[in-house]
């Protein structure tokens, strides 16, 4: 793999003294390439793609996204941030800000863009993910399928090269999940590097490029999704997926 | 269990809920405790009414006659005493000819604060009107130019210097708490604990004895020569006191934010001020409306214990009209309720004022 845009190299991180949360983690991501992680929790997924944009530090290894190293340079922190977006569980959109404001919100303020001219990126965003006509009421306002597919419109608003989605449909009521995996697999049919922390296995199998399922801080296995899911080859992947496609 | 179904009996209907019978049945007499306690009140005001409006009313003396508020002592109000007095009540030992300066000082104060905490007025003109009303505030109030005679700071008080040290101290002491909670919550260690020993200093201390300390302490350490207005001192000592307070009022705010919110802000790639300033202030301060005007209005009462420095605010030249004197002395009670009525007068608006805002502020987490 040549240029990969995401590169892992021998990455390790604890919380603390004790928890090793990320062991020895060697990953390397292509351009377009669509990852989806899985594992059970506390396996160390979110860690690993929150690292991707400098949410968490790692502590030892290298970390090179779009050939910038991330450092404790706040700088270096920076210029990664405004090549990825990110994708939250919990959305986290800004309650006091309507859903343009959110959207605006760092076009004007990171990338100065004139207000005019974010408005139309942003609106165009919004139609993006079908909620054009919620752009001026407040967050709380809509439904949290609807709240998570602003999300995304606002982490697409800086056209950013990697996307990172962490766990964006647990916390959804079971009727929109299916509007919130809609929106993601249009956008992963349009060549952007997405990294997708999920249990959807549906989706990922529509359209993951790669699986990778992680216990206790390590990368246990990589495999195209349909080696994944038909032969997995370690006994604690089988266990994994015995259990949540089991029913 | 084959029992036939029966239909419960019907229920009366519901009591009229509209009109004043029914609000006096449901608020004053909807429960045996609840009517007790509402014959109980009406009897103490009964019994306690008449009397006050006896005092106050009645018998009371509106004109400035000694001889008419000696003979109504005891029985009524000389309100005459306040007629008499008003003047240094309300301008302290500001020279009596001169005193129209502070009034149309304050008023232009007051015209500025409120215009500043109403909605149309938010725009570039008062952002230019704030400085203007400051150097027209100074330049009336101290003289000295465009022919008007120099008053030192030393005499000014009363409603205006309360108004003034108020008004300054909180205006000043609102960016410093935003600060001084921000770097509690910093990552520096040096700035965190910078900022926590301040206010656990302030707060460990009497408002008396920083006044004291700005008036007769600072001094001393001053190099000879160079000395700093006592006004401005003690300005300096309410507001360094009042922003301890208010930085733990922010200080809660800011621990009420998601740290979702924080880290929203960071993927997006705001900076650390853009993120304090367009995401995480807003929501914090809307959250402690009610505890930041708690402080403002204990700054407001506060600004009266300056009298112990030599500075005659509202309360002190409350003591300068009567203390000396030994004719009205005893009608001080009714200056007491004067000033009581004023200060009232200007806490009740603060308080109102808040409210507005957090109505206001509510919108966006309206449904």
């Amino acid at each position: 793999m040549s240029d990969p845009i995401v590169a892992f190299e021998k990455v390790n991180k604890w919380y603390g003294n004790r928890f090793h949360v990320l062991r020895d983690i060697d990953l390397r991501v292509a351009r377009g390439e669509r990852i989806v992680v899985c594992g059970p929790s506390g396996s160390g997924k979110s860690t690993l793609i929150r690292c991707i944009n400098g949410l968490e530090e790692h502590q030892q290894g290298r970390l090179v996204v779009d050939g910038i190293e991330l450092t404790d340079d706040v700088r270096s922190i920076e210029r990664v941030r405004r090549e990825v977006g990110m994708v939250f569980q919990q959305f986290n959109l800004f309650p006091h800000l309507t859903v343009l404001e959110n959207l605006t919100l760092a076009p004007i303020w990171v990338a100065r863009m004139p207000k005019k001219e974010a408005d139309e990126r942003a609106m165009q965003q919004l139609r993006r993910v079908r909620i054009a006509e919620q752009a001026h009421k407040y967050p709380l306002q809509l439904s949290g399928g609807q709240q998570q597919r602003v999300a995304i419109a606002r982490a697409l608003c800086l056209t950013p090269k990697i996307m990172l989605f962490d766990e964006p449909t647990s916390a959804l009521d079971p009727e929109m999940i299916k509007e919130v995996l809609d929106v993601m697999i249009e956008l992963a049919g349009q060549g952007i590097t997405m990294l997708c922390v999920t249990h959807e296995m549906g989706f990922a199998r529509a359209v993951a490029d790669r699986m990778i399922f992680m216990d206790q801080g390590q990368i246990v296995e990589e495999n195209t999704p349909s080696e994944f899911f038909s032969h997995p080859k370690s006994e604690r992947t089988r266990d994994f997926l015995s259990k949540i496609l089991g029913h | 269990m084959a029992a036939a179904l029966e239909p419960l009996a019907a229920r009366a209907p519901p009591m009229r809920t509209g009109g004043p019978l029914a609000w006096i049945r449901t608020q004053l007499f909807g429960s045996w405790p609840s009517g007790v306690a509402t014959l109980a009140l009406v009897g103490l005001f009964a019994w306690w009414l008449p009397g006050l409006f006896d005092w106050a009313v009645l018998h009371a003396v509106t004109a400035p006659s000694l001889d008419a508020c000696r003979a109504a002592r005891g029985s009524g109000a000389c309100w005459g005493a306040i007629v008499e007095k008003h003047r240094l009540v309300i301008f302290g030992r500001y020279p009596f000819d001169e005193q129209w300066r502070p009034l149309a000082a304050t008023l232009a104060l007051l015209a500025l604060l409120t215009a500043s905490c109403t909605r149309v007025f938010w725009n570039r003109w008062l952002a230019l009107a704030w400085p203007a009303v400051l150097v027209a505030f100074f330049a009336l109030m101290s003289g000295g130019v465009f022919g008007l005679a120099s008053v030192p700071t030393d005499r000014w008080g009363g409603l205006p210097l309360t108004i003034m040290l108020s008004t300054f101290s909180v205006a000043l002491a609102f960016p410093l708490a935003v600060l001084v909670a921000l770097g509690r919550r910093s990552t520096l260690p040096a700035i965190r604990t910078l900022c926590a020993v301040y206010v656990e200093l302030v707060r460990g201390v009497p408002l008396v004895s920083v006044l004291f300390m700005a008036s007769f302490m600072f001094p001393l350490l001053m190099p000879p020569g160079v000395s700093i207005d006592v006004l401005l001192r003690v300005l300096a000592g309410i507001t360094l006191f009042g922003a301890a307070y208010l930085a733990e009022v922010v200080r809660g705010g800011l621990q009420a934010v998601p740290n979702g919110q924080i880290e929203a802000a960071a993927s997006l790639g705001l900076t650390y001020w853009q993120t304090q300033r367009k995401i995480v202030l807003p929501q914090a301060l809307a959250m402690v409306v009610p505890g930041i005007m708690n402080s403002f209005i204990s700054t407001f009462k506060d600004t009266s214990l300056v009298t112990i420095v030599s500075l005659y605010e509202l309360t002190g030249s409350l003591g300068l009209a009567f203390d000396s004197d030994a004719d009205w002395r005893p009608y001080k009670i009714e200056g007491y309720l004067f000033i009581a009525v004023i200060y009232f007068a200007f806490c009740l608006s603060m308080s109102r004022y808040s409210l507005w805002v957090e109505t206001h502020l509510s919108r966006s987490r309206e449904r």
